[in-house]
């Protein structure tokens, strides 16, 4: 900050405007710190608590259950655990296929787009950003009826003499289907005796449900938009000099992307997947609208169960643990993608004397 | 044109029609029978053409709709209105104003938004039950009034702003607010503008937070309410043209945002990542 100006001012001019800083924030910080902090600190004590949604959950005849309620769920070995480990499962399937498909969807469309020879681009950017704006909520009504058993999606496929099946009441998971479809219907003993979080190695296996592929989908189809916008942005910003140089050494087109365009694209590929893990971590309002949670709770997500849990059967100390665990699995996640990220950007440091000098410049 | 280019724009075109094809389904299909609809998903054409739909959200006795969408119009403009006031004042102090504990204010802003926003669900019941606005519009649009990502969005286009506009206002022996509110404001008009789409849409199709704070029907916002019409709590049948018309409908003003401030909101979030 300017040293300068806050010396030529006097230390009146200084207190006045702490007086003022604060009055400006303040009405931001209140309704932050009322709506956020406090919350979450209230949400920490219901998680190690009996709180059973009657009164107050700082009232007196509410009690300290230490681990308890995180217990129930990681090692309880009962239904609790046992569906808490089927919404990791599901979502841990969501999170896996939406968040590269809906990456290398968004940067195809950002390099098809992006470029200022394309005709009518605005029309396409245009096309591929509304579903990212309309709400959740109507996007949702609109594929239970694409993919109801008459929908669009069946009809479809019905002209390529393939039965679609009922994809919003299908609770088959993909692998296995595809495992039947090679004649492999049942599971190796190793595989049924032993799991993790009360669910089957089997069904961890099991690939995401036919009805959650329809919910995968559907987030590629609202996601992609936005992130094909910070794409473009970012290859805007690649200067046409690199990509020029790259052609005069006789790069081909697959060169090109790999090794000029996708390096400067680095950070804005970090903040797309970056994004897309918390956002995939926490799909909720889908499943409210969609699915609740069915077909056999092969949707029920995390994010989900902390609703039901809390708002649906009054176990709010489950509910609040679960949403925790769910926090510490996006913070978890954030890391290691960093992590994973960080290593991959040595690799190519090293092959960088092999390429042109311009390249060297730390994007 | 060359075979590269010739392929191109036929991939991007039928990219643009898997992208289209849903809305134009979702709007054909309003406007048929129930049977047709079932019977004839693809056909973009309603035949016969029906506005029964329609009719029933807005006159039947049955139908919830007006107050829905009452409802959401209230909500969305008071939040837009309070967001756009508390998160430009914020985002002015703290680009302009040397106070201490600025660094604390923008360390503990940082810090909020990095909670994710389904942590939040049952603390903000908490809270606002503890609060007794549990099922009221205080309870609805306090707790949205202000967010960490619109003033940070604030402050980075105050910082843009030269400082020699204020020091002449100063001069003048302008207060603080004044300054703030005659002079820099008007000058933020394409950060505002972003402000209010984002926070329009923002409370417009916001769903979580109003199932959690709200549960009399009375108070039901269009997401929830054609989120219950979804699962079914008036049909009999699927009475697919009623749920995708509501959908329909409430796309319409989110919809018409969009395409005023298009050119705004593409280069908005251009800008965003330049930074």
């Amino acid at each position: 900050m300017p040293v300068a100006s806050q010396r030529s001012r006097g230390s009146s001019m200084r207190s006045r405007e702490t007086a003022a800083g604060w009055l400006f924030t303040a009405p931001a910080l209140i309704i932050l710190g009322l709506f956020l902090v406090i919350p979450v600190l209230m949400a920490l004590w219901v998680s190690v608590s009996d709180w059973d949604g009657r009164g107050s959950p700082l009232a007196g005849d509410v009690s300290f259950v230490g681990a308890d309620n995180y217990e129930a769920l990681l090692t309880g070995g009962g239904l609790t655990t046992r569906d808490f480990g089927t919404s990791l499962r599901n979502n841990l399937w969501y999170v896996v296929l939406v968040v590269p498909l809906q990456t290398v969807v968004s940067l195809t469309l950002a390099m098809l787009v992006g470029r200022r020879a394309i005709r009518g681009r605005g029309l396409f950017r245009t096309a591929f950003y509304f579903p990212s704006v309309t709400s959740s909520v109507a996007i949702t009504v609109v594929f239970l009826f694409l993919f109801s058993s008459t929908g669009a999606v069946n009809k479809l496929l019905s002209f390529l003499s393939i039965e679609g099946p009922n994809w919003f009441n299908d609770p088959r998971g993909v692998l296995h289907i595809a495992l039947a479809g090679m004649g492999v219907d049942s599971a190796p003993a190793a595989l049924t005796t032993g799991g993790l979080l009360g669910v089957t190695w089997w069904e961890w296996l099991a690939g995401p449900s036919v009805a959650m592929v329809t919910l995968i989908t559907m987030a590629i189809f609202t996601t992609s938009g936005t992130f094909m916008l910070l794409f473009i942005a970012a290859l805007q910003n690649i200067p046409a000099e690199l990509e020029e140089a790259a052609m005069v050494d006789g790069a081909t087109s697959r060169q090109r992307f790999f090794r000029v365009t996708l390096p400067q694209l680095r950070p804005t590929l970090f903040t797309v997947i970056t994004l897309g893990l918390i956002g995939t971590w926490q799909v909720f309002d889908q499943i409210y609208v969609g699915t609740d949670g069915g077909p056999a709770k092969t949707t029920v997500t995390p994010a989900y169960l902390s609703y039901t849990a809390s708002f649906g059967s009054q176990r709010w100390g489950e509910g609040a643990a679960i949403a925790f665990i769910l926090f510490a699995i996006i913070v978890t996640f954030t890391i290691l993608q960093r992590v994973v990220l960080r290593e991959r950007t040595t690799v190519p440091r090293r092959k960088r004397f092999l390429q042109p000098v311009d390249e060297r410049r730390p994007s | 044109m060359t075979w590269g280019t010739a392929f191109r724009y036929a991939l991007l075109v039928s990219i643009a029609v898997v992208y289209v094809f849903p809305f134009l389904i979702q709007i054909a299909s309003s406007f048929k029978t129930d049977a047709e609809a079932a019977q004839n998903p693809l056909s973009l054409v309603p035949n016969p053409v029906t506005g029964a739909a329609y009719e029933f959200l807005f006159t039947s006795p049955q139908s919830d709709f007006p107050t829905w969408t009452m409802n959401s119009v209230v909500v969305t403009l008071a939040v837009t209105a309070g967001r756009v006031f508390f998160n430009s004042l914020a985002g002015y102090a703290l680009a302009r104003l040397e106070f201490r504990g600025r660094g604390a204010v923008f360390a503990g802003l940082v810090a909020v938004m990095a909670v994710p926003g389904v942590v939040l669900l049952i603390p903000k019941f908490l809270v606002v039950n503890q609060l007794g606005i549990y099922n009221s519009y205080a309870g609805m649009v306090l707790p949205l009034l202000a967010d960490a990502a619109g003033i940070f969005i604030m402050k980075n286009f105050f910082e843009s702003i030269p400082r020699s506009v204020e020091e002449a206002a100063k001069i003048d022996g302008a207060g603080l607010f004044r300054t703030y509110w005659s002079i820099v404001l008007p000058m933020a008009r394409p950060a505002l503008i972003t402000l209010v789409i984002l926070s329009f849409q923002g409370s417009w199709n916001e769903l979580a937070h109003f199932i959690v704070v709200t549960s009399d029907p009375d108070l039901a916002v269009l997401t929830k309410g054609v989120a219950s019409l979804a699962s079914g709590a008036i049909s009999q049948g699927t009475q697919y043209p009623l749920k995708l018309a509501a959908a329909f409908l409430m796309t319409i003003p989110v919809a018409v945002l969009f395409f005023v401030f298009q050119r705004q909101i593409m280069s908005t979030t251009e800008g965003a990542v330049k930074e």
